[in-house]
């Protein structure tokens, strides 16, 4: 099971290092999705499925679509077709597949072994004892901190008739 | 597992150099995405080194800061789009109020 761990850990680097440096915002984006899905693996060869877990659904599913929310709505115009056609070449995303492919190997791997990393798993069930018992206060904080992201993002959102007097 | 750690550590000085070196405001927030992603890989590695749930308590308290953080961040950049018509943090540093 150690191999998994370093193998995640590579694709992990590279594919932050691909991230980092790319021009164009959606290419970036496709790395940065395969980072997180790598960290996933991670978090589940460390014996965390439920931080696993979340990783996928909230990092790689809602934030990064977030993102893509943002960058295609920044460049909306007549030339959005062609750039649709000229940023999906083979060129560009054969990169972010074949290392989500050695992810999905990796991960097929670890099913068919049988195992769920290391010797010590901590499990939802844990987490949600500790969650609620001794750390509900940050619970609360936590769902405050939510409620303020929720209303400021609304009132920036908004668009107001003069863009100069905001 | 102490690689964890090291992955982390990894992880999180491209993020740093990320927002040091782009100047587009996209991917600096990507980057601080990156630098979050980072610290709670380290809570993780840390948590199961311990065979501890804390850990990851932790990280889920990090994922909440870090989509309150994304979301403000996003309205911030439309808004500011929207306004300036440019995402250059080198112009965007000449702004008057």
């Amino acid at each position: 099971m150690e191999i998994t761990f370093y193998v995640a850990s590579v694709i992990a680097i590279i594919s932050t290092l691909m991230a980092i440096t790319r021009i164009n915002a959606v290419h970036a984006l496709l790395y940065l999705v395969v980072s997180l899905l790598s960290v996933a693996l991670i978090f589940f060869t460390l014996g965390a499925p439920f931080a696993a877990v979340l990783e996928v659904i909230i990092y790689a599913g809602a934030i990064m679509v977030l993102f893509i929310f943002v960058v295609m709505m920044l460049n909306l115009g007549e030339e959005t077709m062609r750039l649709e056609r000229q940023w999906l070449t083979t060129g560009i995303w054969i990169g972010p597949v074949i290392l989500a492919a050695v992810l999905l190997i990796e991960l097929i791997y670890m099913l068919g072994a049988g195992a769920t990393g290391s010797a010590l798993t901590v499990d939802a069930k844990q987490v949600g004892i500790l969650l609620f018992g001794p750390y509900l206060l940050a619970v609360e904080l936590a769902s405050m901190l939510l409620l303020a992201g929720l209303v400021g993002a609304y009132y920036l959102g908004k668009r107001d008739h003069g863009e100069e007097e905001a | 597992m102490d690689y964890g750690l090291l992955v982390a550590a990894i992880l999180f000085v491209l993020g740093l150099v990320g927002v040091l070196v782009r100047r587009n405001l996209i991917f600096v927030l990507m980057s601080i995405e990156i630098m979050l992603n980072a610290v709670g890989l380290a809570f993780v590695a840390a948590g199961s080194r311990f065979g501890e749930a804390d850990g990851q308590i932790m990280f889920i308290l990090v994922l909440t800061l870090a989509a309150a953080e994304v979301s403000i961040g996003l309205a911030l950049i439309l808004r500011i789009f929207y306004s300036f018509k440019t995402l250059d943090a080198d112009t965007l540093s000449r702004m008057r109020g």
